[in-house]
C-alpha cells in the first residue's frame, strides 16, 4: 500500500458516504451539505487521476455555482421557521432492490471485465495548457455551442423565475 | 513502489455513485433532491470519463468531455432550479408526486 492507495482510499470514502448521507437523510439541510463533501471527494479524485484543471472546475463550478443555487433552492421552497424540513421517501423496498441489482451488474462487470490499459509513461505536467489548445483546435466548435446553451440557459432561467407581471396572462 | 489502486477500482466508486443517484431519483419526492441524485450521477459519468482518459495513456478527450459534462450540468441546474421555484409559487409544493398536471 504506498500514499497513493490510502489517498484514493480515503477520497472514494469521503464520496461515497457523503453521496450515501445524500440519499437517505430525512432532513434536507444534511442532504444539501453532505453533497458539499461528495464534491470535494470527487476532485480529489480528479487530482489523483492528474486532471488538475478538472479538479479545479469541479470545486468552482460544483461547490461554487450548483450547490449555492441548490441551496437557494432549498431556503426558498421549504419554510425553515415551520421546521418543515423533512422530506419523505416513497417505494423504498422495489427501488432498493432493482438499485442493488444495477449496482452489483455494474460492479461485477467492471471486476471481471479484463481492461487493456495503456502501459503508463512519464505523467505530462499539467493538462491545462492541452485543455486550452484543445479547446481553440479540435474542440472550437463544441466550445462555442455551449457558449451559446450558457446564454440561453442563463436568459431562459431569468425569464422562468422572475415574478409574472399583474394581469400579464 | 507500484500503486495497487487500478483502473477496476476507480470503475467500481463511479458505478456505486451513479447507483446512489438512480436511488435518490427514484425515491425522493422533493424535486430540489431528485436534482441532487441527478448530479450525483453526472459525477459518476464524469468519473468514467476521467478514469479512460488517465488509464488510456493520458488521452486528453476524456476531460474535454467531462468539461463539456460540468458545463452542461451547470445549465441544467439553473433552468430546473427556476422551474421548481415557479412550480412552488403556482403548487405551494415541490413534492413530485403532488404536481401531475401542466397547468391548474
Amino acid at each position: 500500500m504506498s500514499l497513493y492507495d490510502y489517498t484514493f482510499y480515503a477520497f472514494a470514502f469521503i464520496t461515497l458516504v457523503s453521496a450515501g448521507i445524500v440519499v437517505f437523510s430525512k432532513n434536507i439541510m444534511y442532504a444539501a451539505f453532505s453533497l458539499l463533501f461528495t464534491f470535494f471527494g470527487v476532485a480529489g479524485i480528479y487530482v489523483l487521476l492528474n486532471a488538475d484543471f478538472l479538479a479545479v472546475t469541479q470545486l468552482l463550478v460544483y461547490v461554487g455555482g450548483i450547490l449555492v443555487l441548490l441551496l437557494f433552492g432549498v431556503m426558498l421552497t421549504n419554510k425553515v421557521v415551520d421546521v418543515d424540513m423533512k422530506t419523505s421517501t416513497l417505494q423504498t423496498i422495489p427501488a432498493a432492490i432493482i438499485v442493488g441489482l444495477t449496482a452489483g451488474t455494474l460492479c461485477g462487470i467492471f471486476y471481471i471485465s479484463d481492461w487493456k490499459t495503456a502501459s503508463i509513461t512519464s505523467p505530462p505536467q499539467s493538462t491545462i495548457k492541452t485543455i486550452g489548445e484543445m479547446m481553440m483546435t479540435s474542440y472550437l466548435l463544441p466550445f462555442e455551442i455551449a457558449s451559446v446553451i450558457l446564454l440561453v440557459a442563463l436568459i431562459g432561467a431569468a425569464i422562468l423565475a422572475r415574478k409574472e407581471k399583474q394581469g400579464a396572462n | 513502489m507500484l500503486s495497487s489502486v487500478t483502473l477496476t477500482h476507480y470503475l467500481i466508486v463511479s458505478g456505486i455513485l451513479f447507483s446512489l443517484g438512480i436511488f435518490g431519483v427514484v425515491t425522493r419526492r422533493n424535486a430540489i433532491l431528485v436534482l441532487m441524485g441527478i448530479e450525483l450521477i453526472l459525477n459518476a459519468a464524469n468519473i468514467n470519463f476521467v478514469v479512460f482518459s488517465r488509464y488510456g495513456g493520458f488521452n486528453p478527450d476524456g476531460q474535454m468531455v467531462a468539461v463539456f459534462v460540468i458545463i452542461l450540468a451547470a445549465a441544467e441546474a439553473a433552468v430546473a432550479l427556476a422551474i421548481v421555484l415557479n412550480i412552488y409559487q403556482r403548487f405551494n409544493t415541490v413534492n413530485v408526486d403532488d404536481i401531475s398536471r401542466m397547468k391548474e
